[in-house]
């Protein structure tokens, strides 16, 4: 407990992370047409979009999600680093209220090979190390569980369904529901037993290994194995967790996504994956991958416990000259505390030293 | 070694689940203290225990006020948690079902107006049959509704039947079985995954099939 650490500067220092690696801010304008959010609806996490009319009548939207406007305008054959922080707005799934939120985000469109990956996964656990020495990245891989579902021989929509269960690691409904839908039990066993699955890396890999039956199994194992090894290299290793329960919709995403806890905030704080699915839906012939950071639930758990409001309270008479009521104030600001200047004592504020000026000095 | 916090639903249900973690190495013995505390902490087994609303069972969950609870179905269907579904109880045992007083007869021509507490789960209900339907939202005592004329059917959980049979209503339609369920928030199950998983394992022992 304790090393949870999100103040001022850390979205500061998650930029800086980013821009080191070359990745460049991509600055957005707020609205985007309507159109698109219709089109791509599954991809997005919400449903309630906020929408209005512009001045020629065409209908725009706020937008409720950053990548799909990244990929929209992503150019094939030209491979792109680039990073953003925008706010986005929300309808909130308790409140039905709509929320702006701050959202920071890194993406890479282009070819991905075994290095890029492993770069776009580590600055996502670097992001976490970054609020906090205890962190936990998960690692799926949407390939291994298509390609599991694949050999059920089931429709779309009931594979979505058991893809429901297992992020909800619901192991019993998992089974009732493969019965159901007439599932040979043995690879029915071998799906609730990809739910089952939770744990370090090492431990878990041989099982996920011995669940891998078909060349797709094996090879989208492979990728997670050798990611692992890069990840381990690169000093991140035992953060790094197998977990079949993190899951997105197929259609948009398919190789290895991952989910980033850190400990005392009660829900993920990063999400991301692999999704070259939606750019070829968008037409375009190239790789993505990329992950976004929740500052709004960072900012929510985030303990400002200051003890004083501010160091000094410099409090004036009426008739003491301003500048030297300035003079004494940058007195103490060069000294590099913090001072409020009022010409009464406020109730309610605390404040480490009280220091009064008069007509005749202090 | 952090505290398990464990939210248990008020009543009959709640005494039966605890009386479940009792068995398996997880007791608390002030909770059969008979005092107004509402906390409950073992420090040998590092578990803490707080009875809630049954409904709020979920909420505590999601939140992380409480790593782990026990919670009905119904409950999850109805307002769908972000949270894992570890287990199923097997006990709290009931049916979720569309009941009616025994003269009523379907009129397809005419909106059908419900009573019910569990709006979603009726509003999916009838959507997915294609049907009409008008929805009175109810605290409690939803069997009074159809009485009084107020609305055509209940949705509500059926347990024996005997509370419909004393207003003369009938089950006219089961939606979906209902039962306890052990449910765990998602960040807790990364950092207390030891304590989590050998509560799950443990229960899944004594759970009557």
């Amino acid at each position: 407990m304790g090393t949870y650490n999100y103040n001022d500067t850390t979205l500061y220092n998650l930029r800086m992370l980013y821009e080191q690696m070359g990745y460049k801010r991509f600055k957005m304008s707020k609205f985007e047409e309507y159109d698109l959010y219709l089109e791509y609806k599954k991809f997005l996490s919400t449903e309630n979009i906020i929408t209005f009319t512009d001045l020629h009548g065409k209908l725009f939207a706020l937008k409720p999600d950053i990548t799909l406007s990244i990929a929209k305008n992503a150019k094939p054959g030209e491979a792109q680093k680039l990073y953003y922080k925008e706010n986005v707005y929300r309808a909130s799934r308790e409140t039905k209220e709509y929320k702006e939120i701050t959202q920071l985000g890194l993406e890479y469109i282009g070819d991905i090979d075994a290095y890029t990956l492993g770069e776009v996964v580590l600055l996502a656990a670097r992001s976490l190390k970054a609020v906090s020495s205890n962190y936990v990245l998960d690692i799926s891989h949407m390939g291994f569980v298509s390609a599991l579902l694949d050999t059920a021989d089931l429709s779309d929509s009931r594979k979505e369904k058991l893809i429901g269960f297992l992020g909800k690691k619901d192991t019993h409904e998992l089974l009732s529901s493969c019965e159901h839908y007439g599932v040979e039990p043995e690879t029915a066993q071998r799906i609730a037993m990809l739910s089952e699955i939770y744990g370090d890396f090492e431990s878990t890999y041989p099982q996920i290994r011995e669940l891998a039956v078909t060349p797709a199994m094996v090879d989208a194992a492979e990728e997670l194995k050798a990611l692992y090894d890069f990840l381990k290299a690169s000093g991140e290793g035992e953060h790094i967790n197998l977990d079949f329960s993190i899951v997105n919709d197929m259609s948009y995403y398919n190789g290895v996504i991952y989910r980033g806890y850190v400990e005392s905030v009660p829900c993920s704080v990063l999400s991301g994956g692999r999704y070259d699915n939606l750019l070829k839906k968008l037409g375009k012939d190239c790789q993505a991958i990329g992950f976004a950071v929740y500052v709004d639930i960072l900012e929510l758990y985030a303990k400002y416990e200051k003890e004083y409001d501010v160091d000094v309270l410099l409090c004036y008479d009426k008739g003491v000259s301003p500048v030297k009521i300035s003079e004494k104030a940058t007195e103490f600001t060069a000294q590099g505390k913090s001072v409020k200047v009022l010409n009464t004592v406020p109730e309610g504020l605390k404040y480490k030293q009280l220091v009064t000026i008069t007509e005749e000095g202090e | 070694m952090d505290y398990l916090n464990i939210a248990l639903p008020k009543g009959r249900l709640g005494e039966k689940v605890y009386d479940m973690f009792e068995r398996i190495g997880y007791g608390c013995p002030a909770i059969r203290e008979k005092n107004r505390s509402l906390i409950f902490e073992n420090h040998e087994n590092k578990v803490r225990y707080f009875w809630s609303k049954p409904s709020d069972v979920a909420i505590y969950v999601e939140r992380g006020a409480a790593d782990i609870g026990v919670v009905g179905k119904d409950i999850l269907l109805e307002y769908e948690p972000d949270i894992y579904e570890l287990l199923d109880m097997n006990i709290g045992k009931c049916r979720m079902c569309v009941a009616a007083p025994d003269i009523f007869r379907d009129n397809p021509e005419k909106t059908l107006r419900v009573a019910t507490k569990f709006v979603n789960i009726a509003r999916a209900h009838y959507a997915k049959k294609g049907r009409d339907i008008e929805i009175c939202k109810l605290n409690g005592s939803i069997e009074i509704a159809p009485i009084l004329g107020m609305t055509d059917v209940i949705v509500d959980i059926v347990e024996t039947g005997t509370t419909l049979k004393e207003n003369n209503l009938e089950v006219i339609e089961s939606i979906i079985p209902i039962s306890a369920r052990l449910v765990a928030n998602k960040a807790s199950t990364k950092f207390k995954n030891e304590q989590i998983a050998d509560i799950r394992k443990r229960l899944q022992e004594v759970i009557e099939k």
